[in-house]
Parts: structure tokens; C-alpha cells; sequence
């Protein structure tokens, strides 16, 4: 099997594909436009819910773009696309405020936050003593007077420092005041396995933040939806954790240049299919691509689903691609047990059970933590030779 | 003070009525009902690395008196809340604030609204300082829809926006970095606001404190920590400034040694509540615990309401400047713990009674308004038995108050919420659809 760190060239390759179909896919170049235009309202109003009544979980999962010809826009890297997505609501909005270990004069473990300090000043890009619980309890006093901070944590392992903090005070404090407080804080972070990190740095939070009432809990896995998860995270009003991945970070594409905001409850499609739908989140994202190509040669059409919102399940795209299909893997990096993939395997079969031909198959890392050896790294996460592997075994 | 005469115009008047309020009948007075008035706390204040303010607090006698009030409604409230939760009507937990009322009332009476005051889950009377009313307290303690957060946060989560008052935390210790946020927050706006942060002398030892009291000091936040520190959370203290007690405090730790302190229900609670201090504290000296931030101590003084208000104006004034800053309040608390917590497995009821005709808070401004003559044994009694009635009346009208509609429990999970279907236990009928 491939090693699979060289996410740029698996990315670039994939994206030379052209796939024809009704619907063109995102492939770098060519952008979706929406059958109901939403996209439109989206960018010029902001992620705000204010033009529809009821919210974006029955919206259909793609990016548009209004410009008709594929050159415009810049290229860009995923780390460069987050922190233009952050400078742009920073610019925007005077109430949004960076705080974390080493994002100041640093620029950022990950240079998220590069240029801001010297830009914004001191006390709107904040370095903090390696306090995770204080810092994090001071990100969400901040949000209860009305500021937006956005709390990074240096790798999400660590914000298991921060869990009281993240759980009681920013999930539920709108609920125990009655609604008297809303908590406008995004907390963000690379997680996720990298690369012979070693266990404790490389830790898949979302399985552990999942079940906390009044959050909301994001993946981006591309320079295009990362900036756009981003503003939307800081726009919205409720409590978002965006997770990023450590391996990902390098990742280049072309973005458009005029500002976009993506929607926190949506997913993405990233290739329609009929035989099969793959959901998968993250770095997943690509072993599944990889995985794709081998599939489409050996004949299968897989439709493949970058879920995005972690919570709370976009059971509406997923439940369209359901229906179509009858078949369905999920692919993931959380461990087997309690992991996103379990609770959207329960999701899918409690909603569309009548739908399904076929037992829903979850492939997600070894419930062991990530041991050092590259070896044993790679076989702890899924390979895409097991994609294919599975999608054969679902398929017969 | 030249106030005898007032006292004379009072009993003599036959306007007087019970229920009008002595209150009312010092409005009616003249002038001299807002001259000043100087008193001195009974005891100075320890100060470290700070200069300690005067013991010199300029007052007046209808503050005076708004204190006697406000803290006699406070007691009284607690006292309700006791019974009410010994009938059944509160459940849960129910941690009382009586004999503690000093610092709520004095540290009311140095700031404004805008500033912040955040605090653990001995709240209700603090939130009652911040302009809560008697109705939301018992309808929430009660779980009823009138309350400060819907009957959907009981005892432990009061909070009131408005008021500037942010709760109301039920784990130990994790208000303090919320509180050092809303001071961020405040420098941020350069608001000229400050955040008081309170705490127990059982929070104390949480690493989050130091956290962020690092922080507070290196950004140069607002932010005033306080630690109430009434000894039986957890704690005997054996302070060494207090030498006559000394030989009682030891008795007593003598037989904690062998008995075991525990809250009833089973729950024991290792981070103090059932702990001596100095199982607990390597350093009781709370007040100094910061070391590189500046601490002022009242000792003893958490029960003088005059103290507290000076304590906290020139915390308030320091803060401003300088940056955070920490204030021990000495203070105690008559109740346990908790409701599940007698309160007398670990201190004797002698001492209880003790501290009531020594130090308690509203015996002492008692005092002083009979001995400055603003008001009168009568009037005193009076503006009691009204206050006892305010408080019979928020129960009844509390306890005529809905439980909350069924649907209400998905409402408020999120800001706005995300369209999504909430199903019964069975799974089968959608209850509600987020809006």
C-alpha cells in the first residue's frame, strides 16, 4: 500500500480526473453550482440562517461559484487558506480575538496565525502560558460578554486538558441560563494521526467531544472548505470546534477570490456515484480518492461523501445518497469504538434502515493508541487497499 | 451624629406603619438621613505586597439601613430555601449563603452593574445582590418556568445577564478562568469595568486558579479574585492570627483525625468539602497564595459589610491600575455544605452560636444603627417582619408557577437550533423540531 504522506500529489492526481456527469464535481477547477443557487445568498449574507426559516440540514452538499471561467481566483496552501479566513473575520469583525500557545509573535505552531499579531496587536492575537484549562475557561468568559475569541489548541490532545471547560461551561452554558448567555467561540485545532507522532499527539478528539449538548463540531480537509468552515465557525453563535488535521496542512488549491462562507451543517459531495456511498471525513477524505480511482478502474462507481459536520450529522445529503445507492461504508479515522463512525452508523440505520441492502460497513482506525513504529502507524488508520476491499465485499 | 431627633420623629409619629417600611419613614426625614457617616472596620486589614486601605469607611445611614435590609432578606431567603428543600420542593443540590451575606451586600455596595461578578454555586444570594428578585430565585430553585433560568439550571446555575452576574458554576474552580475572561473581555472594550471572581478556600488548590491567575497578572487584566473563605467547607482553620481559637480549632482537628467527614448521600467529595484545611492547604494563606499579585486579607472582616465595601472599592481602584489582585473574605457559613451536610460533624454547635452573637453580619449593623440612632428597635423588627413576609409571598406566587412545557426541554440547546428532530424515548413520534 501507498505511504500515504504525500497528500499534495494524491490530491493534484485525483483532481485531474474528469468525470462526466450532470452534476460536475469539484475537481480543483470546475466549481458547482447549486440547483437552488443558495450558495448565492450564502456568500453575500454570511453563514447567518437569517434567509431561511428552517436550517441548511436539508441543503444539498455542494460549493458554487459564480464566476464562470476556472482561472480566476489564487492558489493556495490549506494553512494559508484558515488564516486568511481568519484575518478576513478579523477584519470584519473588531469583537474576534485569537488566543493559543505560540500563535502571537510565533506566527503559530502551524502558521494558522501568521502576520496576525503584528497586524491586529496584542490583545487581539493573544499568546498564552501553557494553561489549556485557564485558557479555554477565558475564551468562553470572553464569549459570555459578547467577544468572539477563537481558542487554538496547539494539538487537540491537548484540549482534553481543557474538557471541563469545553463541556460544561461552553456546551451548556446557554442552556443552564436559560439563554441568557450564548457563546460565540470557535476552538480549533490539528488533530488527528500524523506522522510517527506518537499516541498522545495523536489524538481524534471528535470521538471524545461528540456527545456534549449545545456544540457544534467541524472537519475541513481542503484549502476550499477550511477557510469557508472557518468564517462560518466564527459567525455563528453557537459554540464550533473545527478540527483540522496535522497532515493536512499542506495541501494546495485554487480558491476563489471573492469571500465565501461554507455552511457549519452541511456536507460536501466529492463525487457522486451510484453504486455505493463512501462518507468519510478529514484525512480519510483522500485515502477514500485514492481508494476511488482503483475502484473506478475495477468498475465500480462509488459516490463519495465528505461529511464536514460532525456534528450534528447533514443526514439530509446523506440520506438522499442513501436512498440512491442502498450501500453504504464509512470511512474514518476515530477508533472503532465510540467513534463518529459508530454514531453515524446508528444514525443512518435508525433513518434509513428500510433503504439499506446491506449491513453498513464502518472501517475506522485499530482501537489501540498510535504506537510510534511507521509500520505499525500505517496499520493502525485505514489504507485505501481496505477501501477497495471492503467496497467489494459490500458490493457482491 | 445629630440624627437622636430622627429617632424621636419616628416612634412618635403616629403615620408609622408597620408594613410602610422604616425605610420609607427615613426618606421622610430630612436631610440628615444621607449625611455621612465614618466608621472604622473592627479590625485592619492584612495586606500583601499592597498597602492596606484605611480602616476608616465613609457610610450613611440609609446605605446602613439598605444594608440591614438586603441582608436580612438574604437570610431570610436562605432560611426558606432550607425548609422549602427539607419539605421536598427542592431537590437536588442547595447550598446555602447565611451567615456569609456580608460579602455579597458590601461588595455590591462598591461597584456598578457593569462590573462583573462571577461566582460557584453558593449563588443566591449574590444573584439577589444583582438585582434578582425573590420570584425567580424560588420559582428556580423550585424548577418552575419563572425562574432566572427557566427551572432548567436549579440551585448551582443563576445567572442574570443584565445584572452583570455570570453565575452560578457547579464544578469547583471553573469560574475562576470564566472570571478572568470576562476581565479580558472588559480590557478589551476598556470598559473601566473590573470582574470580582469568587471562590472557596476549597477552590483554592485548583491548578486552573493558578492558571489563570498567572495569565490575569501577565496581561494585566481587571480581574479581583476572592476567596470566601468560610473554614467549613472543607476546612479548620488554624490561622495562626487567631489565638484565642486557636486551642478550640485544635480540638476540633483532633477529632477529624479520627472521625471521618463526609456528605451525607454517599457522595464524598475529595476536593475539601468534607476535608480539614490542612489535609487540604499546604498554605492557608489564601490571600497570598498569588505571591507576585498583590493580596489584601480581612481577617475576621468577611462579616463586616463595611469592611467588605472598602475592601472591594479599593480592589476595584487597584485592578483598575494595576492588575488583578486577591481578596480573602474571612467569613463563615452557618449551614453545612450543602443540605446533605448537618454542619455539626465537624464543628460544634457552641461554636456555631459563637460566631452568630459575635460576628454575625446583621447583628453588627444592627448595632450600629441603634447605637448612631438612625433606627429604632421597632423599625428594625419591622423592616424584619416585612422582609419575612416579601419572602412568604415569592414562595406562594413561586410555587403557583408551571413546571416548564415539555417542549422546553430542547429549547436553548443551541442559539438558533439546527432543524433537527427530537424524538421521544421510543423513537417513533418526533416531540419537537428545532426551530
Amino acid at each position: 500500500m501507498a505511504t500515504l504522506f504525500h497528500p499534495t500529489a494524491a490530491f493534484s492526481t485525483s483532481h485531474k480526473l474528469h468525470i462526466p456527469s450532470p452534476i460536475s464535481v469539484r475537481k480543483g477547477q470546475i466549481f458547482v453550482v447549486r440547483s437552488d443557487a443558495r450558495m448565492n445568498n450564502l456568500i453575500s449574507r454570511g453563514a447567518h440562517k437569517s434567509q431561511t426559516q428552517r436550517l441548511l440540514t436539508n441543503a444539498v452538499a455542494t460549493k458554487a461559484d459564480n464566476s464562470s471561467s476556472s482561472k480566476t481566483g489564487h492558489e493556495l496552501l490549506l494553512f494559508e487558506a484558515l488564516q486568511e479566513g481568519l484575518e478576513e473575520e478579523m477584519e470584519r469583525d473588531p469583537r474576534v480575538c485569537v488566543m493559543g500557545e505560540d500563535v502571537g509573535h510565533y506566527g503559530g505552531s502551524y502558521k494558522v496565525t501568521k502576520g496576525l499579531a503584528p497586524k491586529f496587536g496584542d490583545l487581539r492575537v493573544l499568546d498564552t502560558p501553557i494553561a489549556e484549562n485557564a485558557f479555554t475557561g477565558m475564551g468562553i468568559g470572553a464569549a459570555m460578554t459578547g467577544l468572539r475569541p477563537v481558542v487554538e489548541g496547539m494539538n487537540m490532545g491537548f484540549l482534553l486538558l481543557a474538557f471541563n471547560q469545553i463541556s460544561n461551561n461552553c456546551g451548556m452554558l446557554h442552556y443552564t441560563s436559560g439563554g441568557q448567555f450564548k457563546i460565540p467561540i470557535v476552538i480549533r485545532g490539528p488533530g488527528g494521526v500524523g506522522r510517527q507522532l506518537g499516541a498522545e499527539h495523536s489524538q481524534r478528539l471528535e470521538s471524545y467531544f461528540q456527545s456534549i449538548p449545545g456544540i457544534q463540531m467541524v472537519a475541513c480537509s481542503t484549502p476550499y472548505n477550511a477557510k469557508g468552515l472557518m468564517k462560518a465557525a466564527i459567525r455563528s453563535e453557537n459554540p464550533v470546534i473545527l478540527f483540522e488535521h496535522v497532515l493536512l496542512y499542506n495541501l494546495k488549491e485554487r480558491i476563489p477570490d471573492e469571500e465565501y462562507v461554507l455552511s457549519l451543517e452541511e456536507a460536501e459531495m466529492v463525487r457522486p456515484g451510484e453504486h455505493v456511498t463512501i462518507l468519510t471525513y478529514s484525512r480519510m477524505r483522500y485515502h477514500v480518492m485514492q481508494a476511488a480511482k482503483t475502484l473506478v478502474n475495477k468498475g465500480y462507481d462509488p459516490e463519495v461523501i465528505d461529511i464536514r459536520s460532525l456534528k450534528p450529522f447533514d443526514l439530509y445529503t446523506i440520506g438522499n445518497s442513501v436512498k440512491k445507492t442502498h450501500r453504504v461504508l464509512i470511512v474514518e479515522e476515530c477508533m472503532r469504538t465510540g467513534g463518529i463512525g459508530a454514531s453515524l452508523t446508528a444514525a443512518i440505520t435508525e433513518n434509513f434502515n428500510d433503504y439499506l441492502d446491506a449491513p453498513i460497513i464502518c472501517l475506522s482506525s485499530q482501537d489501540v493508541p498510535t504506537p510510534y513504529a511507521g509500520t505499525l502507524e500505517e496499520w493502525t488508520v485505514v489504507q485505501p487497499a481496505q477501501i477497495v476491499t471492503a467496497v467489494e465485499q459490500l458490493c457482491q | 451624629m445629630a440624627l437622636s431627633r430622627l429617632s424621636h420623629r419616628a416612634i412618635g409619629s403616629n403615620l408609622f406603619k408597620p408594613f410602610a417600611a422604616a425605610a420609607a419613614a427615613v426618606s421622610s426625614r430630612p436631610i440628615s438621613s444621607d449625611a455621612s457617616l465614618t466608621i472604622e472596620t473592627s479590625v485592619p486589614f492584612t495586606a500583601h505586597n499592597c498597602d492596606a486601605p484605611s480602616r476608616s469607611v465613609a457610610t450613611s445611614p440609609s446605605e446602613l439601613l439598605s444594608f440591614f435590609r438586603d441582608m436580612a432578606l438574604m437570610r431570610r431567603m436562605e432560611i426558606a430555601a432550607d425548609s422549602l428543600y427539607k419539605a421536598k420542593l427542592i431537590r437536588g443540590f442547595c447550598h446555602l449563603y447565611d451567615g456569609q451575606e456580608a460579602v455579597a451586600v458590601g461588595m455590591e455596595a462598591a461597584i456598578t452593574r457593569r462590573d462583573c461578578i462571577i461566582t460557584a454555586y453558593r449563588d443566591h444570594c449574590t444573584f439577589l445582590g444583582r438585582g434578582g428578585t425573590l420570584l425567580e430565585v424560588f420559582a428556580e430553585l423550585m424548577g418552575r418556568r419563572d425562574g432566572c433560568s427557566k427551572g432548567k439550571g436549579g440551585s448551582m446555575h443563576f445567572y442574570r445577564k443584565e445584572g452583570g452576574f455570570y453565575g452560578g458554576h457547579g464544578i469547583v474552580g471553573a469560574q475562576v478562568p470564566l472570571g478572568c475572561g470576562l476581565a479580558f473581555a472588559q480590557k478589551y472594550s476598556k470598559d473601566e469595568t473590573v470582574t470580582f471572581a469568587l471562590y472557596g478556600d476549597g477552590a483554592a488548590n485548583q491548578g486552573q486558579l493558578f492558571e489563570a491567575l498567572n495569565i490575569a497578572a501577565l496581561w494585566d487584566l481587571p480581574a479581583i479574585l476572592v476567596c470566601e473563605n468560610n473554614h467549613f467547607v472543607s476546612v479548620l482553620v488554624l490561622t495562626l492570627g487567631l489565638e484565642n481559637s486557636k486551642l478550640e480549632y485544635s480540638i476540633i482537628a483532633l477529632k477529624l483525625s479520627f472521625g471521618r467527614i463526609k456528605c451525607s448521600l454517599g457522595l464524598v467529595n475529595t476536593d475539601g468539602m468534607g476535608t480539614a484545611e490542612w489535609r487540604a492547604a499546604k498554605s492557608p494563606a489564601y490571600y497570598k497564595r498569588g505571591d507576585y499579585v498583590p493580596g489584601l486579607k480581612m481577617l475576621v472582616d468577611g462579616m463586616d459589610v463595611l469592611a467588605v465595601k472598602q475592601a472591594c472599592k479599593f480592589a476595584k481602584e487597584h485592578a483598575l491600575k494595576n492588575g488583578p489582585l486577591i481578596l480573602e473574605m474571612d467569613t463563615y457559613r452557618y449551614h453545612g455544605h450543602s443540605m446533605s451536610d448537618p454542619g455539626s460533624t465537624y464543628r460544634t454547635r457552641d461554636e456555631i452560636s459563637g460566631v452568630r452573637q459575635e460576628r454575625d453580619p446583621i447583628e453588627r449593623v444592627r448595632k450600629l444603627l441603634l447605637s448612631h440612632d438612625i433606627a429604632s428597635e421597632k423599625d428594625l423588627k419591622d423592616i424584619e417582619k416585612e422582609v419575612r413576609k416579601e419572602v412568604d409571598d415569592a414562595i406562594a406566587k413561586a410555587k403557583e408557577s408551571p413546571m416548564p412545557d415539555p417542549s422546553d426541554l430542547f429549547t436553548n440547546v443551541y442559539v438558533k437550533g439546527l432543524g433537527v428532530e427530537a424524538f421521544g424515548a421510543d423513537r417513533k413520534v418526533v416531540r419537537a423540531t428545532l426551530p
